[in-house]
C-alpha cells in the first residue's frame, strides 16, 4: 500500500468512528420523531450520556459499561422530554430547547472535577473474518471496534422493525395519525414515550463513545453541536434508518479531516475549520428539503403535535 | 323476540360551556338498521364515540348484550364487537390498506405474515363486493375506496355492531346505493347496524327505526314505517320546516365570469385544474357539483386570486384578472366566502368589529390620517350586526366564541355589503343548523335578485338543486357538463360527479378503479 492511499485508509476509518458519534443519535431521533415527537434536546442528552458515561467509566475501568451508563442517562433524561410534551402536551419545540440547556448546565456543574482527566483504557479494534480482508473497504468499515458494529446491527435491525414489523408499523402510524391509531386500538403513548426515551438511549450512546473512545477525556461543551447536526441528519435521512449513516459518516469525515489538518499545523485559521461542519448542515439542509420536496416525501405529519383524545 | 345488543341509559357528556349528550337513552336489535337521527351539534356522534370508547360519558350504564359493561377504549370496544367508521377515516394515508389493517389486529408477535393478511383481506373484499387492493396506499384511493377499507377492517376485527358515522356524506349517489348493499348484506350475516345521519331521504330508505336527538336531548325512538319524512323533519329541528324555498323567475343578464381553458396546481404540485372552462352570468346562481377534491377548492382559490394559474385566463367583468392579486380582484368587484370560515373566512381571535372592517379599514371613512377610526369601524359592525341579526356576546368579544351560524352570517355580511358583481360562496352552509342554513340560502337567492352573479360550490347536492339556476359537474378538474335546473337529474349528476356518462359505465367501474 502506497502511504497516499494508507493517509485515506486512516482518514476514512477514523471518519467512521467520529460518524458513529452521530450515527446513534440520528437513528433514536428518527424513530421518535417517526413515533411524533420532536426532541430538540439532543446535544442535551448526548452530553449528560457524554459525561455520565465518561464517569461510569473511568471508575469502574471498563468503557463497555460506562457506554450502557451513558445511554441510560441520556434515556433518562429523555423522559422529561417525554413527560412534558406526552403527558402535559406541552410546546415539545421549548421542552427540546429546554433538555439541550438542561444538560448542558448539569454537566458543567458536575463536569467540574474531571476536567482534563483522561480515560486511558483503549477499546479493542477486532478484524470481522472475512469481510475485514477486502480492500479498503476492510480496513475501513471492518476493523473496528465493538460500539462501530453495534450501530452498524443496529441500523439494519431498525430499518427492518420499521418497515417489516407490526411494531413498526405502529410507529410509524402514531406518527402519521394519532387519532387513527388510537382508533384502532394501538396505544398513542406508550409508543411515544418508548420511542422517546429510546431516541434519549442512543443519543446518550453517541455522548458516550465520543468521551470514552473518540476523545477519550472529559472537557466542558464536549459535544460541540454535535446533536443539532444530528437533528438535521435526520432530514438527510428521509427518516429512513438505512440512509442514516451516510450524512453520518460524510460529517465524521469533515470532523476527522479537520482534526488531521489541525495536527498537521495547517495555515489555515482553526476558526474557519470549525465552521465546516456548520456550513455543511446547512447546505445538507437545504439540499435536503428540496430533494424532499421534489420526491413528495414530507416529515411524519403530526410531528411536533400533542394528542389528546377528548379533543373536538 | 327482541334480542337486544346495545342499550345505553341515561348517558350524559358534558364538554366545556355545552352537554353535549343529556340523558339520552338508545337501543339497538340484533339485526337491524338503527338510524341516529339529528342536526350538527345535536350530539350524535358524540353519544357514538362514547359507545366506541373515545369518550368516556360523565353519567350513565352501557349495556352490550344485556351485560354493563364499561368501555375505556376503542380496544375495549374492539373486544365488544364494536366497530365505528367515523366520518373523518381513521387511516394512515401514507401506509398501505394492509398496513392499515395490521393497525388493529389483535394478534400479539413481531414478524407479521403479509402475505397471508393480503389474502384474507381480498376474501373479504371479494365477499362483498368491496373491490379493494391490500397494496396500494391509502391516499391514492378515491373517498368511496377509502370507506370501503374501513368498512374492511371492521369487518376483519370482526365487529358484529357496526356504527357508521355519516358515511354517506362524502359519496356520490351511486355510490350511495353500492354502500347501502354492502350494509344490507351485512344484516343478512347477522350484523346490527347504527347509521348516524341527518339526511331523510335516506334515513327512511334505509332505517327499520329511527331515534332521534335534538340539541344533545333525546326526543323518542320511531319506527320507519309509521312515520312520514315531514314528521320526522319537525322532530328532529323542533318546528315546522320548509323543503323548499321560493324562488323568482331566473333573469340571465351579462356575463360576470368568464374562465378559459384554466391549468393550475394544487399544494402537492399535481395539475388539479385540468382546461377548465365556466361562465357564470349576473343574476342567476351557477351550482358547481362534485365529490370533494375534484378542484372545487382550487378553481375558488384562483380566481379570487389565492392562487396562481399556469395557464388559461380569467375575466371578470370583461376585464382580464388572470394572476392578479386578491386585492385586485377584489377592488373589481368579486366577494369570496371560503371554505372554511375559522380558517380562512374570519380571524378567530380578533373581535367582530375588526372582522367585520377587513374589507375596508384602508378606506375612508374608517382609515383616517393613518389611523383606524374605531368609533366609526364600531358603528359599521354594529350595522351590520342589526341588519343581519348576528348574535354577538359583544361586539369586542373574539370571534371564535359565535357560533358556526353567527360566525358565517358575519363573514356573508361582510362580503355581501361590499356589493359584489361575483360571489364566490364555498359551502356556505357546512355545519350550519337548519335556521342558519335557510338564512345564507335566502340570502344567496337575494342577491341573485339583485343581479349579482353568484358560483355556488357545494358537497351538498340537494342544496345544489334547491337555489342554483344551472349545475356544472366539475371532475378532475374539468367541467364535464352543464344544465339548466329545469333539465338537470339528479342522477345524472351523481353519475358525471363520479366521471361516468352513463348506469352501465358506473357498475363496470366500481371493481376497475383498483
Amino acid at each position: 500500500m502506497t502511504s497516499q492511499s494508507s493517509i485515506f485508509v486512516t482518514l476514512s476509518s477514523t471518519a467512521v468512528r467520529s460518524g458513529t458519534i452521530l450515527l446513534l443519535p440520528t437513528l433514536g431521533e428518527i424513530f421518535a420523531e417517526r413515533a411524533g415527537i420532536l426532541n430538540l434536546g439532543i446535544e442535551g442528552m448526548m452530553i449528560i450520556g457524554a459525561l455520565f458515561g465518561f464517569i461510569a467509566g473511568f471508575v469502574t475501568k471498563n468503557p463497555y459499561i460506562g457506554f450502557v451508563v451513558g445511554m441510560i442517562a441520556g434515556g433518562l433524561s429523555a423522559l422529561i422530554h417525554a413527560f412534558v410534551s406526552i403527558t402535559l402536551r406541552g410546546n415539545q419545540i421549548v421542552s427540546g430547547l429546554a433538555l439541550t440547556i438542561f444538560g448542558l448546565g448539569i454537566t458543567n456543574f458536575f463536569g467540574q472535577p474531571w476536567i482534563n482527566r483522561k480515560f486511558t483504557i483503549p477499546v479493542k479494534d477486532y478484524a470481522i473474518p472475512g469481510l475485514s480482508k477486502i480492500p479498503y473497504v476492510g480496513q475501513i468499515f471492518f476493523h473496528q471496534d465493538l460500539f462501530v458494529y453495534f450501530s452498524y446491527v443496529l441500523m439494519i435491525a431498525m430499518w427492518f422493525m420499521l418497515f417489516k414489523t407490526k411494531l413498526g408499523v405502529h410507529l410509524r402510524a402514531v406518527g402519521e395519525n394519532a387519532r387513527a391509531s388510537d382508533a384502532m386500538g394501538v396505544n398513542v403513548n406508550r409508543n411515544r414515550y418508548f420511542w422517546t426515551f429510546f431516541g434519549g438511549l442512543l443519543a446518550g450512546g453517541g455522548g458516550a463513545y465520543l468521551t470514552l473512545v473518540y476523545a477519550p477525556f472529559w472537557l466542558d461543551g464536549i459535544t460541540a453541536g454535535r446533536g443539532w447536526i444530528a437533528l438535521a441528519l435526520v432530514i438527510f435521512a428521509m427518516w429512513n434508518p438505512l440512509y442514516a449513516f451516510i450524512g453520518a459518516y460524510l460529517f465524521g469525515g469533515i470532523d476527522a479531516l479537520q482534526f488531521q489538518l489541525q495536527a498537521s499545523g495547517t495555515t489555515i485559521p482553526s476558526s474557519l475549520l470549525n465552521m465546516q461542519p456548520y456550513l455543511l448542515t446547512l447546505i445538507v439542509v437545504v439540499a435536503a428539503t428540496i430533494v424532499l420536496r421534489k420526491r413528495h416525501i414530507g416529515t411524519p405529519r403530526e410531528l411536533g403535535e400533542p394528542y389528546d383524545r377528548e379533543e373536538r | 323476540m327482541d334480542d337486544i345488543v346495545v342499550s345505553l341509559k341515561n348517558i350524559t357528556k358534558r364538554f366545556p360551556g355545552i352537554v353535549a349528550n343529556d340523558r339520552v337513552n338508545f337501543e339497538l336489535r340484533r339485526g337491524e338498521v338503527h338510524t341516529l337521527l339529528g342536526e350538527n351539534g345535536a350530539g350524535k356522534s358524540t353519544l357514538m364515540n362514547i359507545l366506541d370508547g373515545i369518550y368516556q360519558p360523565d353519567e350513565g350504564e352501557i349495556y352490550i348484550n344485556g351485560k354493563l359493561v364499561e368501555i375505556k377504549n376503542p380496544s375495549d370496544a374492539m373486544r365488544l364487537g364494536i366497530g365505528m367508521i367515523h366520518q373523518h377515516f381513521m387511516l394512515v394515508e401514507t401506509l398501505t390498506v394492509l398496513e392499515n389493517v395490521i393497525l388493529g389486529l389483535a394478534e400479539q408477535g413481531l414478524y407479521i405474515n403479509k402475505k397471508e393478511i393480503s389474502k384474507r383481506i381480498e376474501e373479504v373484499s371479494d365477499r362483498y363486493n368491496l373491490c379493494i387492493n391490500p397494496s396500494t396506499k391509502i391516499w391514492q384511493l378515491s373517498v368511496g375506496e377509502q370507506q370501503r377499507v374501513e368498512i374492511i377492517k371492521t369487518l376483519f376485527r370482526g365487529a358484529q355492531i357496526l356504527i357508521l358515522d355519516e358515511p354517506t356524506a362524502v359519496l356520490t349517489p351511486q355510490e350511495v346505493e353500492v354502500s347501502f348493499e354492502i350494509y344490507k348484506q351485512m344484516i343478512e350475516e347477522g350484523k346490527s347496524i347504527i347509521f348516524i345521519s341527518h339526511k331523510l331521504n335516506e334515513v327512511m330508505d334505509i332505517s327499520d327505526r329511527i331515534t332521534v336527538l335534538r340539541k344533545g336531548k333525546y326526543i323518542g325512538t320511531v319506527d320507519t314505517d309509521k312515520i312520514t319524512e315531514k314528521e320526522l323533519a319537525t322532530m328532529m329541528v323542533g318546528r315546522e320546516v320548509l323543503f323548499r324555498l321560493e324562488r323568482k323567475p331566473h333573469e340571465r343578464k351579462d356575463k360576470v365570469l368568464q374562465v378559459s381553458n384554466l391549468k393550475a396546481l394544487d399544494d402537492k404540485g399535481l395539475l388539479a385544474l385540468n382546461g377548465l372552462n365556466l361562465e357564470v352570468f349576473s343574476g342567476e346562481i351557477y351550482g358547481l357539483a362534485g365529490v370533494a377534491g375534484n378542484g372545487q377548492k382550487i378553481l375558488s382559490e384562483a380566481i379570487a386570486g389565492l392562487r396562481k394559474v399556469i395557464d388559461g385566463k380569467i375575466t371578470i367583468a370583461g376585464k382580464d384578472l388572470t394572476n392578479a392579486s386578491a386585492s385586485e380582484i377584489f377592488a373589481h368587484g368579486v366577494s369570496y366566502i371560503p371554505p372554511d370560515r375559522l380558517k380562512m373566512g374570519l380571524v378567530p381571535n380578533l373581535s367582530s368589529v375588526d372582522n367585520a372592517i377587513l374589507r375596508r379599514y384602508y378606506k375612508p371613512p374608517i382609515y383616517n390620517r393613518h389611523l383606524i377610526n374605531y368609533s366609526e369601524a364600531e358603528r359599521y359592525a354594529k350595522k351590520l350586526i342589526e341588519e343581519y341579526d348576528i348574535m354577538v356576546p359583544r361586539e369586542d368579544a373574539p370571534v371564535k366564541l359565535l357560533s358556526g351560524g353567527n360566525m358565517q352570517k358575519l363573514l356573508l355580511a361582510r362580503e355581501i355589503s361590499e356589493q359584489p358583481k361575483l360571489l364566490i360562496a364555498v359551502h356556505p352552509t357546512r355545519g350550519l343548523d337548519v335556521g342558519a342554513t335557510e338564512f345564507v340560502r335566502r340570502e344567496l337567492l337575494k342577491q341573485r335578485d339583485n343581479g349579482v352573479a353568484v358560483l355556488l360550490i357545494s358537497e351538498d347536492l340537494d342544496e345544489i338543486f334547491m337555489i342554483s339556476d344551472r349545475i356544472g359537474v366539475i371532475y378532475e378538474g374539468q367541467i364535464l357538463d352543464t344544465f339548466d335546473i329545469k333539465e338537470a337529474k339528479i342522477e345524472k349528476v351523481g353519475l358525471l360527479m363520479a366521471g361516468m356518462k352513463s348506469e352501465r359505465e358506473f357498475s363496470e367501474q366500481v371493481c376497475s378503479t383498483v
